[in-house]
């Protein structure tokens, strides 16, 4: 992948930010345009149990965010109902200040859990790339040269070149995850969401997936994302927000990730500590207190 | 081997049996990747009470049992999608009362064995030239249907929830898909029978995934597995003296024998 990723020779210029990935390039909230989504007021159940509960956030353009909290706390509730693919039951989800409908859907990407996919289907790369095409070629519309250019261009840009006809599954943890992205990239969207992006990824990978993940902000797109590992979050993310049904926090991981707001957000007690400027999470050890 | 293409009984029966071997390939594919064989095996019994009401009221098989047919499939789409109870649960209640119905109107008229015969087990040596031509009719329409749809159908059928949220209307997708496939079990009825329709859709394209990984690939290979199990199987039961319908189930369940203890092997081998 062609980027100032900022591992590589020429890393961004952090502009005084704590973060490895330059964070302060990320846009933070602020009032110097319209949000691009906002969640006003959400309110969602799954029969008698309730989700979400008063939710009201916004999203700035190119802004890049990461949403915790435990499981069941929401979260994909949440990114579902950004997405467009749950009603809420109360309150509203407006993109660029419309609702979210079919007219405007084409610019929010999504990009599930990859747990959640049939890895069984058959189904190429190049295959599932196109899907992100369907906005623009539904009906009778053939897949054109454009088309075609464009794939290959995502797919170099993927670092997944002559990987197109690969079944998904031959494909590397992160490989995955770089295809199911670019699925959402083809689409040309201002918003995507990710859906715990690296659930179940090694090391490397989870580099991989911050690596893109980083240069597709870079280039204007806001990202929203789901994520379980509080310290990748703190490492990587520029701002955070705490869910647990309700919004118990939001900002920079500096600020967001103490004890007081994890405790409040996960039920349970945490270590904070900084080290190398970084903010570290760590769990406390049951066996101590016990035997005390 | 050219020998039974003299009798024009046979001739009829091996394209019949051609027509219906490739559209069952093509639908089968859908319904194998949404899990939705059961809901094949279903509307080819909730056919055979249209069948026999057809048969009562001297009304033409294909529209009397094609109307009950589109009818079961709307009952089975529109209780599974308002999700009250479960979709094999629907398809359960649907197909099952179908069937009871016609075997009511049987045990009530007793006198149309050979009819109900032909509609559960099929009778493809009895194929006409009108038949040959609203089957090939239908598989065009499905065929075209498919390929608009197509994309649709893929985005739905893979990640349903991202393909709503894509703005196609999964709702109304999968109503199509019903229908196609009720239209599809209509025409295959008189060749296969309702008891051995659902193996025509469900082996060829199970077979293909064997050979394939790719949809696009899937959507010509699985076609072209059902016309070659369908013309295999009319040539064995003509020299072998058996069941039609048999045979060409038979044929697909030998060949996905073979397919399967290959892959064993070389896995075998692999390891």
């Amino acid at each position: 992948m062609k980027s100032d990723h900022p591992h590589s020779k020429d890393p961004p210029k952090a502009q005084g930010s704590l973060h490895p990935h330059g964070l302060a390039e990320s846009p933070a909230p602020g009032p110097r345009e319209a949000p691009l989504l906002e969640v006003n007021h959400l309110t969602s159940r799954y029969g008698e149990v309730c989700a979400l509960e008063d939710v009201s956030l916004r999203i700035w353009p190119g802004q890049f965010v990461a949403v915790i909290g435990p499981n069941g706390g929401g979260k994909t509730t949440l990114l579902r109902t950004m997405l467009g693919a749950l009603r809420p039951h109360q309150g509203s989800v407006t993109l660029k200040g419309r609702p979210i409908r079919r007219d405007n859907l084409g610019k929010i990407g999504y990009v599930p859990q990859l747990e959640a996919i049939d890895w069984t289907f058959p189904i190429t790369v190049e295959e599932l790339l196109l899907m992100g095409l369907y906005r623009k070629n539904h009906w009778l519309r053939r897949i054109g040269k454009e088309d075609r250019k464009r794939l290959h261009q995502m797919m170099e840009r993927l670092n997944l070149s002559g990987l197109g006809k690969r079944h998904i599954r031959e494909l590397s943890g992160g490989q995955q995850q770089a295809a199911f992205l670019g699925r959402a990239l083809m689409g040309e969207p201002d918003l995507i969401l990710l859906d715990e992006p690296t659930a179940g990824l090694d090391i490397r990978s989870r580099d991989d997936v911050i690596h893109f993940l980083h240069e597709i902000n870079h280039q204007g797109v806001a990202i929203v994302l789901t994520a379980h590992d509080l310290n990748w979050v703190a490492a990587h993310l520029p701002w955070v927000i705490c869910l647990n049904r309700r919004v118990i926090a939001e900002g920079p991981p500096q600020q967001v990730l103490n004890p007081q707001v994890l405790q409040e957000t996960y039920r349970g007690e945490m270590v904070v500590f900084q080290h190398d400027g970084m903010v570290m999470i760590g769990e406390r050890p049951h066996f101590p207190a016990s035997q005390a | 081997m050219l020998a039974p293409f003299q009798y024009e009984f046979f001739r009829h029966g091996f394209l019949a049996a051609l027509l219906v071997g490739a559209l069952c390939g093509l639908v089968g594919v859908y319904v194998v990747l949404r899990r939705m064989s059961y809901i094949g095996h279903g509307l080819a019994h909730a056919l055979f009470g249209g069948a026999v009401l057809s048969s009562v009221v001297h009304v033409n098989f294909y529209i009397g049992a094609g109307i009950w047919a589109l009818v079961a499939a709307s009952l089975i789409h529109l209780i599974a999608y308002r999700r009250l109870v479960g979709a094999d649960a629907a398809i359960g209640v649907v197909t099952t009362s179908s069937f009871a119905i016609g075997v009511a109107i049987v045990s009530t008229y007793r006198r149309f064995t050979r009819n109900i015969e032909a509609a559960l087990f099929g009778n493809i040596l009895g194929i006409t030239r009108a038949d040959l031509l609203v089957i090939a009719v239908i598989a065009l329409v499905v065929l075209v249907t498919i390929l608009m749809i197509r994309r649709q159908l893929l985005f739905s059928t893979f990640d349903p929830e991202v393909a709503a949220a894509y703005g196609i209307s999964t709702g109304w997708t999968d109503f199509y898909f019903v229908i196609l496939l009720a239209v599809t079990v209509v025409a295959s009825t008189k060749i296969l029978g309702v008891t051995l329709v659902a193996a025509a859709i469900v082996i060829p394209p199970v077979i293909a995934r064997y050979l394939t990984r790719s949809f696009h690939s899937l959507l010509v290979v699985s076609p072209l597995i059902g016309a070659l199990c369908g013309g295999v199987g009319m040539l064995l039961s003509f020299y072998l003296d058996i069941s039609s319908a048999a045979m060409i189930v038979l044929t697909s369940a030998a060949l996905f024998l073979v397919v399967e203890i290959n892959l064993l092997l070389r896995k075998g081998v692999a390891s």
